[in-house]
């Protein structure tokens, strides 16, 4: 098809990609979370990106298949007076490396820019398309 | 009729330059889509390949002409009946030797071969080149226009 599906490629990409943000948001916010009593602490999540092929030209976007946990150990720090620290005096915290984070949020909102600016660009051009001739 | 086909004759050569330009600019377009993506092999078009595949396919008009993608023919049984040039089909590029992997300039862990910085390059330069393919078509319709007019 014609230009039209650069709308369709560069929509799942910010699809993705906003998805993406969403999980970074998610991990951040439980960076410092605390173990309950059970011992289970948060687990950083990861998206898992996939090519979708959208025609038979090389036009493919992108899917997210699934959410995966991270397998690292929980962050353990020795702090006896905390409410939650174990018979040890530990804390278990989440695994989640901020800085780490950090820099997958820039990552996902750069390549989100790059997908709006391609989709303003087709519009753009399919606009001066429909006056052509005139 | 053939003196129609005289007057667009440059017309139809860049409107297969025009249809060209909008499949590498989606195919530019899935390459950023998909610049996050583990395992993905950036595509490329030839566009010089890829004109001369067009253009020696209307080379060949005779009585039947077949699009490559869909192996159709349409014949043509009266002389008054126009025959259907390859471009009308949606996919110019379906079995295309001129679509092939981009070259890949920094091996990344991940197996993706996407150069970001040369495909938003890319994605510029042929956002230009389709817009002057519309200008070069917009003076020959209006050069045409006022041959008919006589003004």
């Amino acid at each position: 098809m014609s230009m039209f599906s650069i709308f369709n490629v560069s929509g799942s990409a910010i699809g993705a990609q906003s998805q993406r943000l969403n999980v970074v948001a998610s991990n951040l916010a439980n960076a410092d979370a605390v173990a309950g009593p059970d011992g289970k602490g948060y687990k950083g999540r990861q998206l898992m990106f996939e090519t979708m092929p959208m025609g038979p030209d090389g036009t493919a976007g992108v899917r997210v298949t699934g959410v995966k946990e991270s397998n690292e150990p929980l962050r353990k720090i020795h702090n006896p007076s905390h409410p939650a620290a174990d018979a040890q005096g530990y804390v278990t915290q989440s695994n989640v490396n901020p800085v780490e984070e950090m820099v997958n949020m820039i990552s996902a909102s750069r390549s989100y820019q790059n997908n709006v600016e391609v989709m303003n660009t087709a519009k753009s051009l399919l606009l001066k398309t429909l006056q052509m001739g005139q | 009729m053939l003196m129609f086909a005289n007057l667009t004759s440059a017309l139809d050569f860049q409107s297969k330059a025009l249809v060209l330009r909008a499949e590498r600019q989606q195919i530019l377009a899935s390459n950023i889509a998909n610049a996050d993506t583990p395992g993905y092999a950036a595509r490329s078009l030839d566009f010089k390949q890829a004109m001369t595949e067009a253009l020696g396919n209307s080379a060949g008009a005779g009585s039947t002409t077949t699009t490559p993608g869909l192996a159709l023919s349409v014949s043509t049984s009266n002389q008054r009946h126009i025959s259907m040039s390859p471009g009308d089909s949606a996919s110019t590029l379906g079995h295309s030797q001129a679509l092939g992997y981009a070259v890949q300039t920094q091996p990344s862990l991940d197996g993706n071969s996407v150069d970001l910085d040369r495909e938003r390059a890319a994605f510029t330069d042929n956002a230009i080149r389709y817009e002057s393919t519309l200008r070069f078509i917009n003076g020959q319709a209006k050069t045409i226009l006022s041959a008919i007019q006589g003004q």
